[in-house]
């Protein structure tokens, strides 16, 4: 569905990715891990080019968008959805408009189409009773849970998450995972860089080891975790789990 | 006191000379609301290229025309830009004066109110427009639907106080002839020699209006503090 090839980008000379390289299937979950600053969320910025590519090649359902002109691009993002570390709700919407804004501005879905579609949504992340009120009247917890009802409203064909609990409190971590899990299990795509570790074990299908710019190992979560291979991966393993 | 008197009578009520302000009064209105029109119009289209530029790198040439405009017009004295607008630009042309007017005053305004909404639109969390551009919204939609509603908020009463200004400014209209608040009561003097009285009551209507306006800016901004808390 997604394949990465030799993908490099620096920012003003530095260089964050050095070469990546990986095929990401349908229903594939996959997991990307790593120390600060080895690059993991300019790779997912990357996928839906939030961040333009240095050199290499993006292709998504076989079509390359690494240059693709902006109504491609924009065409493709609408099947990619993206959750962000602080969520990014529009605070000037009611949820039920933050939900429906963008299938009915894309002209995508009527007004009625889109709110029927927001509902099912909200009630998916268990929201049904907050679609009038406003984002600063909900918790960091229930932020997240909109936001990927938002996404999801889209109808997409995966979800980027960018460390989607990184900002929660963590008593509001378990109500997000919960979330995302499920969505795992109904077959969605999802990439998902995070440090629940938890989270990668149970819900990956492959998790990948991010390290100055470039994967440095890759494995099913078993494996990946009871026998890492790279000395850098042991190392970063014994300072998390 | 009846020098007093007579001095008002003289001033205000002989030969209708009180229609010298009101009339004036009236001029000054005018041009203030439709240079105030014609300021908001351009100073969003010119926030709009300038933040468009700024963000995507687009627009090179449309922006290197309004940074030529934003520099003029902040650089030179209104009343420049109003005498050169009569005398130079519509020196040949038969032209009602009102119409210079709110045409000097509102590309004059322009400018001031394009660096406050681009202000504005910098204000706003660069996660907003991700936000955006991540739904499949380009950037003219994530502006117009998610930026601009929030950043209009935010920029509201600078806005209002951009009004204000442009209130009192226009009173170097009487430069070019045009018979505005101010010039109505230098016209009263000046066929007076009462000096005092008539520009006293300039003063004070103008005062009258900015206080007026002032508290509706205040009244505005408590309730957009109110729907902040949620």
């Amino acid at each position: 569905m997604i394949e990465v090839n030799e993908l490099r980008k620096s920012f003003n000379g530095t260089e964050i990715l050095k070469g990546i390289t990986t095929n990401i299937e349908k229903n594939e979950k996959v997991v990307i891990i790593g120390p600060s600053g080895s690059g993991k969320s300019t790779f997912l910025r990357c996928l839906n080019r939030l961040e333009q590519p240095t050199s290499g090649t993006i292709t998504f359902e076989g079509v390359d968008i690494t240059n693709a002109p902006e109504k491609q691009l924009y065409k493709v993002r609408e099947k990619m959805g993206m959750v962000f570390q602080h969520f990014h709700l529009f605070p000037h919407l009611t949820i039920q408009k933050n939900l429906t804004l963008a299938p009915v501005k894309l002209g995508l879905m009527t007004k009625d189409e889109a709110d029927e579609k927001a509902n099912e949504m909200l009630n998916k992340v268990g929201l049904a009773h907050k679609s009038h009120d406003y984002p600063s009247q909900l918790s960091g917890g229930q932020k997240q849970r909109i936001a990927i009802a938002r996404s999801l409203v889209m109808n997409p064909d995966v979800i980027l998450f960018d460390e989607p609990t990184s900002a929660l409190d963590p008593e509001m971590v378990g109500e997000v995972l919960r979330i995302m899990k499920q969505l795992a299990e109904e077959g969605m795509t999802m990439i998902v860089v995070t440090h629940e570790m938890g989270f990668a074990r149970e819900v990956a299908s492959r998790v990948l080891f991010m390290e100055d710019g470039l994967i440095e190992e890759e494995n099913e979560p078993n494996e990946f975790f009871t026998s890492p291979k790279s000395p850098r991966l042991q190392s970063f393993l014994s300072k998390v789990l | 006191m009846d020098e007093f008197l007579q001095k008002l009578y003289d001033t205000f009520i002989y030969d209708d000379r009180w229609k010298y302000l009101t009339n004036g009064l009236k001029t000054t209105l005018i041009i203030t609301f439709f240079a105030v029109l014609l300021g908001m119009v351009l100073g969003f289209l010119v926030a709009f290229v300038r933040s468009t530029h700024d963000k995507t790198g687009k627009l090179k040439v449309l922006n290197f025309f309004a940074k030529i405009y934003l520099t003029v017009i902040r650089g030179t004295p209104v009343m420049v830009q109003l005498l050169i607008i009569y005398y130079v630009i519509f020196a040949s042309v038969r032209i009602d004066k009102i119409v210079v007017g709110v045409l000097a005053f509102g590309i004059n305004s322009g400018a001031y109110v394009a660096e406050i909404v681009r202000s504005g639109i910098m204000s706003i969390d660069p996660g907003q427009f991700e936000a955006g551009a991540s739904l499949g919204l380009n950037y003219p939609r994530t502006m117009l639907y998610i930026i601009m509603p929030q950043a209009f908020k935010n920029i509201l009463p600078a806005l209002a106080n951009e009004c204000i200004v442009l209130l009192k400014e226009t009173s170097v209209a009487g430069y070019i002839a045009l018979e505005d608040l101010t010039k109505g009561g230098d016209i009263i003097r000046s066929v007076t020699y009462e000096a005092f009285l008539p520009l006293i009551a300039v003063a004070l209507i103008y005062l009258i209006l900015v206080v007026g306006l002032s508290s509706l800016v205040a009244k505005l901004e408590r309730r957009l503090k109110k729907s902040d808390r949620g």
